[in-house]
């Protein structure tokens, strides 16, 4: 029983750093009809970031204010260099851009911090177990899925309650309108990018004590990201925190019944849902 | 605040669509732009509005070229249009539609709106997608007042909706100019447009063709006849 409880929280600790990653795909894809495949790439780089600084300093928590800022800082220049002149462009555009700019993250990363992998420790006030009865959970874990929640929570708070969310929210509709109203659009834009992207980059840090860091972990983040984003729905918040979930449930708890065939079932489930929804559980049509 | 709009030129792709447009919205002057369809009056708002950039001529707005201006930096600037299709975001409630527009500058606050707009207050926390024609209408306006207009340009608000609702939209523009602000007016209804303005263009095929005040046209029935009947 244990066991599965131990998964199911594995699941839903994944499940919210994949929500965070798709989280940003999706606001990004919404508002800026952008597909951003350089995602998983910032999400490399969040991680090399965090464990340069927690190389350097010691500290965790400077990693974690510090690396998601550099990482959406970086996507703002991007978008105001390169990725704002191909907004008019169709998909095909955005993906070989994109591409080219994972690409050179990923190159950049082996050159800098080489192509072995590396370790990031957890703080050492959340190093060790949680004990409840017989029932043993790692702290660092813990702390994921109660700091996700929060970021969650702020983040709808962000979108649903306030000015700028309702400009995220308009623009996704019609664009143009909201620059008839005297919106910055280009500024709304290129701050919208940055956030999703920092989100991205957040989602590195947090799962670097998890998962490690390697060179090649982007495309598979990337995959799973857009697996998120097409089971919860394109566009949609909740679509993301419930595909998240999902897909980092379907995932933990597979390893457990029949490991081989835990990624499989994650494609598995997209599939099944693609049939009975094909836009996804919260998307619009 | 004065409009002045001199020669422009403005393209879809190839087409032609205004050869030479020239006009004039006085401080505090309602205007109507009257003509058929694809005569060239919504391509002369958006011309004005930035969303077409013209490529010739000039429109000057208190003595400053709008020619090459982002959208958004000619809205800030005073001069709004509220579109044909509205432009109300379905997915926003009523008062978020009104609260993204809002400046502070704006001689109307939402308390004003509400006011001069009950069933809007009433239908604050709906949906934009579940309002009727007419409160979409009422919506675009009363967005385009808190974000301070100078110069309203209004794209037929009075299209597809009920007399009823028609003569408020009337009161609510009549309301608008003895505020002081300018308003350029495409409209197809003429009985509206007679009732409000001080002065009328007729546009057909890209160019303006008569320019008269409210009294003159009244008298200009060869004028209606020629250029705005069906």
């Amino acid at each position: 029983m244990s066991l599965y409880l131990f998964q199911a929280l594995n699941g839903i600790g994944l499940g919210m750093i994949y929500f965070l990653i798709s989280v940003g795909l999706t606001i990004i894809f919404g508002l800026l009809n952008f597909v951003n495949f350089a995602h998983g790439a910032y999400y490399l780089l969040g991680s090399y970031l965090a464990f340069t600084i927690v190389s350097l300093s010691g500290n965790f928590w400077l990693a974690l204010l510090l690396a998601p800022i550099v990482v959406a800082a970086l996507a703002w220049v991007t978008e105001k260099t390169l990725i704002q002149r191909a907004y008019h462009l169709p998909h095909t555009f955005h993906i070989l851009i994109t591409l080219g700019i994972a690409l050179i993250i990923q190159e950049l990363s082996i050159s800098i911090w080489g192509p072995i992998g590396k370790t990031v420790a957890a703080p050492p006030s959340l190093a060790g177990v949680i004990q409840l009865g017989d029932f043993f959970y790692p702290k660092y874990r813990l702390f994921v899925i109660a700091f996700t929640a929060v970021i969650a929570l702020a983040l709808w708070f962000l979108l649903e309650r306030t000015r700028f969310g309702a400009l995220v929210r308009a623009g996704s509709e019609d664009a143009q309108t909201v620059s008839l109203l005297g919106t910055h659009i280009h500024k709304l834009f290129a701050l919208t990018f940055a956030l999703g992207v920092g989100l991205a980059g957040l989602a590195g840090v947090l799962a670097a004590p998890i998962r490690g860091v390697h060179p090649f972990i982007g495309p598979e983040v990337l995959g799973l990201a857009f697996v998120v984003v097409v089971i919860g729905g394109m566009g949609s918040f909740v679509g993301a925190l419930v595909g998240g979930i999902t897909v980092g449930l379907v995932q933990s708890m597979m390893t457990t019944l029949w490991p081989q065939g835990a990624s499989l079932m994650i494609y598995g489930a997209m599939a099944i849902v693609i049939l009975m929804k094909p836009y996804g559980l919260f998307g619009r049509a | 605040m004065k409009l002045e709009i001199n020669g422009i030129h403005s393209y879809y792709e190839k087409s032609h669509v205004l050869e030479g447009v020239s006009l004039q919205v006085n401080p505090g002057e309602l205007v109507t732009l009257l003509g058929r369809n694809g005569a060239g009056k919504t391509t002369t708002l958006r011309s004005i509005a930035g969303i077409v950039k013209p490529a010739k001529g000039s429109i000057m707005f208190n003595n400053e070229e709008l020619i090459g201006r982002e959208i958004f930096d000619i809205a800030r600037k005073g001069v709004l249009l509220v579109p044909e299709h509205r432009g109300i975001f379905g997915i926003l409630s009523v008062e978020e539609n009104l609260a993204i527009a809002v400046r502070s500058s704006s001689r109307w606050s939402l308390a004003d709106i509400y006011e001069m707009f009950p069933r809007l207050y009433e239908r604050r926390k709906n949906g934009g997608n579940a309002l009727s024609g007419g409160e979409q209408q009422m919506l675009a306006i009363a967005r385009a007042l808190v974000n301070d207009p100078k110069l309203l340009l209004l794209d037929e608000p009075t299209e597809g909706l009920a007399p009823v609702i028609v003569d408020e939209i009337v009161r609510i523009l009549q309301k608008i100019r003895s505020a002081g602000v300018s308003v350029l007016l495409v409209e197809q209804n003429l009985a509206v447009c007679e009732k409000l303005a001080d002065r009328h263009y007729v546009i057909e095929q890209g160019r303006v063709v008569y320019s008269g005040s409210g009294e003159q046209f009244r008298q200009e029935q060869e004028i209606k006849n020629r250029y705005l009947a069906v």
